[in-house]
């Protein structure tokens, strides 16, 4: 089995601080991480190699820094990385990263499966997944919380949906997106610490992918950003302060007011 | 950015693009279709390919005129045949799009059998309705419904297509916009015209709901968007609307798919999907463990209501996925939005603020949260719902 895990490295979001005069984000001395919802794919890929054998490769597309998250991953366990990493490839959008990521798996060749987290936290697009699929041409089960079944030949996974579950039984290969309900991200090990120390992370550029300018980066992107801001805060609400008593009888008003009503 | 490629899994190998060919660029290889360098994309053996096998994906240097493009498509979601509300939102807002231009407004449904949908969407919206029915539509699978959308895509050329942020059309949507080398804005919060440009302003929460950023897709058609449930307003149902209803022809090719659906499991009850609650009584990182939930869960019995959560308490494992309210969770609009111990955050926020009255239980009288609801109540949880139980149970004696 050769599996592709396909990361982001991210600002954490939970740290992301606004400027509120200038209505920027304040990008400073927040820490960059591996995607979370990443860590979730590559769990799922470690454990089903270590049951069936094979090789869990991390890909990412990035700035050279980006290799730290590969480094993290292969401190987990995968057992090679590849850097995707070309000035060519800023300002690409999920159009372009995922086209992006599609050549580098098809010059992977023989790959089985490519897994990736149900989204990034920084853009919460969640169509980098099926959009590789789509590059590929390969079948694609997204929003996966259970991975029932994995063979040569095939995979059984549940997918979490509005109102329940689908249990999808597809060929492969095929690209999955994960959930954080899937498993529990291992720690990374001593061993898996030096290994990710030592290991050698090629680095491949358009050229490397034989991509041309017009579907990379910038160039290769359908969307563009036109303006940020920030949302709007409205402070028109009643806040009541005292007795616990007193608040949940002033609670109790309002809310079966509003039953009656 | 224009490319040909023929697709392996669909190619049967029959051999007529190679005649088709003016530039003599095909030729069969063991039953399949390989195109030389001579190729110039000029698309005579796309059309001549019965199988839909060889695609020239365009992009904005082949010519494709951004002006034969024209109106809005919604493409509708069912489960079990019928059709989601979020459709109807999706419908109000495509009018409202199409009105700027005073194009037309179409909706396309998928379906086993229509029944009485098609007529529905009229009465919401759609000019035009668009049916493919099928037992293979049943239920959702991505290539069947993806090769069908493209399909219809390419043939009606609409300006802007719509589908609904759930997990239907983010699964769509991106491979669709994919496979037509065309632009994709997810999980918009607000669409507009530019009155400049007449393109379409798609703007959505980034950076955890931090930031709203407006996105264009300036050179390439359509111009495509998923977009949140229960954000947009959907049109009073008008039953004096007239419309045009046009089958999709299928062919068995457009139906084959690599994955199947082997069953579908329905949350138990008492696990209702949040998004359709109307009272939503909500726990966060105050809430301190997942024993502290049936505290929730008694006052939302008593309200009829169903219990969400923070992130802060789904990472904590206090409370399963479903329930997650918030940015990478789901966005509710209940009359109700009780948040007990939750901060607020802007995560958080931007998937309740549009909830009709927003109550907080708090302790810190700094929290976020108190900024934005409707009414406040500065104090520990732990004291103020179980007497908020006491007090809702002695007035209903």
């Amino acid at each position: 089995m050769r599996i592709v895990v396909a990361v982001k490295q991210v600002p954490d979001t939970a740290e992301v601080r606004i400027d509120e005069e200038r209505g920027t984000l304040i990008r400073e001395g927040i820490p960059s991480i591996l995607n979370p919802f990443d860590t979730y794919a590559l769990e799922e890929a470690l454990k089903w190699r270590d049951e069936l054998g094979g090789t869990v490769i991390v890909v990412s597309m990035g700035p050279p820094q980006a290799e730290a998250v590969l480094r993290e991953s292969v401190s987990m366990g995968a057992d090679e990385a590849v850097l995707l990493s070309d000035r060519a490839f800023a300002g690409a959008d999920t159009w372009a990263t995922s086209h992006t990521l599609a050549t580098a798996v098809e010059k992977m060749g023989n790959i089985d499966i490519v897994l990736t987290g149900k989204q990034a936290i920084d853009g919460d697009t969640a169509q980098t997944g099926p959009s590789i699929a789509a590059s590929l041409d390969w079948p694609q089960i997204t929003f996966v919380g259970n991975v029932r079944e994995l063979t040569g030949k095939h995979i059984i996974a549940e997918r979490y949906v509005e109102g329940g579950s689908e249990v999808i039984k597809s060929s492969l290969p095929v690209v999955v997106t994960v959930l954080k309900d899937a498993n529990t991200p291992r720690l990374p090990s001593l061993k898996g610490k030096m290994r990710a120390r030592k290991i050698e992370i090629p680095v491949w550029g358009k050229d490397d992918l034989e991509l041309s300018e017009g579907e990379v980066g910038l160039d290769g992107s359908p969307t563009r950003v036109v303006s940020i801001a920030t949302p709007e805060t409205f402070t028109d609400g009643q806040i009541h302060h005292g007795e616990p008593e007193e608040l949940a009888k002033l609670m109790a008003d309002s809310l079966l007011g509003t039953e009656d009503s | 950015m224009a490319s040909i490629e023929v697709r392996k899994e669909t190619c049967v190998g029959c051999g007529v693009c190679v005649p088709a060919c003016p530039f003599g660029a095909i030729s069969m290889v063991d039953d399949l279709a390989v195109i030389s360098d001579d190729c110039t994309l000029c698309g005579a053996c796309e059309s001549s390919c019965s199988f839909g096998a060889i695609i020239i994906r365009t992009g904005e240097t082949d010519g494709t005129c951004i002006s034969d493009y024209s109106g809005v498509m919604v493409i509708a979601e069912q489960r079990d045949g019928i059709v989601d509300h979020s459709t109807f939102e999706l419908l109000g807002e495509a009018k409202r799009l199409a009105e700027v231009d005073g194009s037309v407004v179409s909706a396309a449904l998928l379906t086993e059998e229509g029944g009485v949908w098609p007529e529905k969407l009229i009465q919401y919206g759609a000019d035009r309705v668009y049916i493919a029915e099928d037992p293979a539509l049943r239920h959702f699978r991505t290539e069947p419904f993806s090769r069908t959308v493209e399909k219809l895509i390419k043939q009606k050329k609409p300006a802007i297509v719509l589908a609904a942020a759930t997990t239907t059309g983010r699964d769509l949507m991106p491979r669709i916009a994919k496979n037509l080398n065309t632009g994709l804005t997810a999980d918009c919060t607000e669409l507009a015209i530019d009155p400049e440009t007449g393109g379409l302003l798609q703007t959505r929460p980034a950076f955890g709901g931090n930031i709203l950023a407006t996105i264009v897709c300036s050179d390439t058609r359509p111009q495509m968007a998923t977009v949140r449930p229960r954000v947009m307003k959907a049109l009073e149902p008008d039953g004096s609307r007239n419309g045009e209803i046009e089958k999709i022809e299928l062919a068995p090719e457009d139906l084959a798919s690599r994955t199947e659906v082997l069953e579908f499991n329905s949350l138990d009850e008492g696990e209702v999907d949040i998004t359709e609650a109307l009272i939503i009584v909500s726990g966060g990182r105050g809430i301190k463990s997942s024993e502290n939930f049936a505290l929730l869960e008694e006052l939302a019995d008593l309200l009829d209501g169903s219990i969400g959560a923070s992130r802060a308490a789904i990472d904590a494992g206090w409370i399963s996925y479903p329930h997650q309210v918030g940015q990478t969770g789901k966005t509710v609009q209940p009359k109700t939005y009780i948040a007990c111990g939750i901060s607020g955050a802007v995560q958080h926020r931007v998937g309740m603020q549009s909830s009709d009255r927003i109550f907080a239980v708090n302790k810190d009288a700094t929290a976020p949260i108190f900024e934005f609801c409707d009414e406040g109540y500065v104090g520990d949880l732990f004291e103020i719902i179980p007497l908020l139980i006491k007090e809702i149970k002695r007035r209903r004696k």
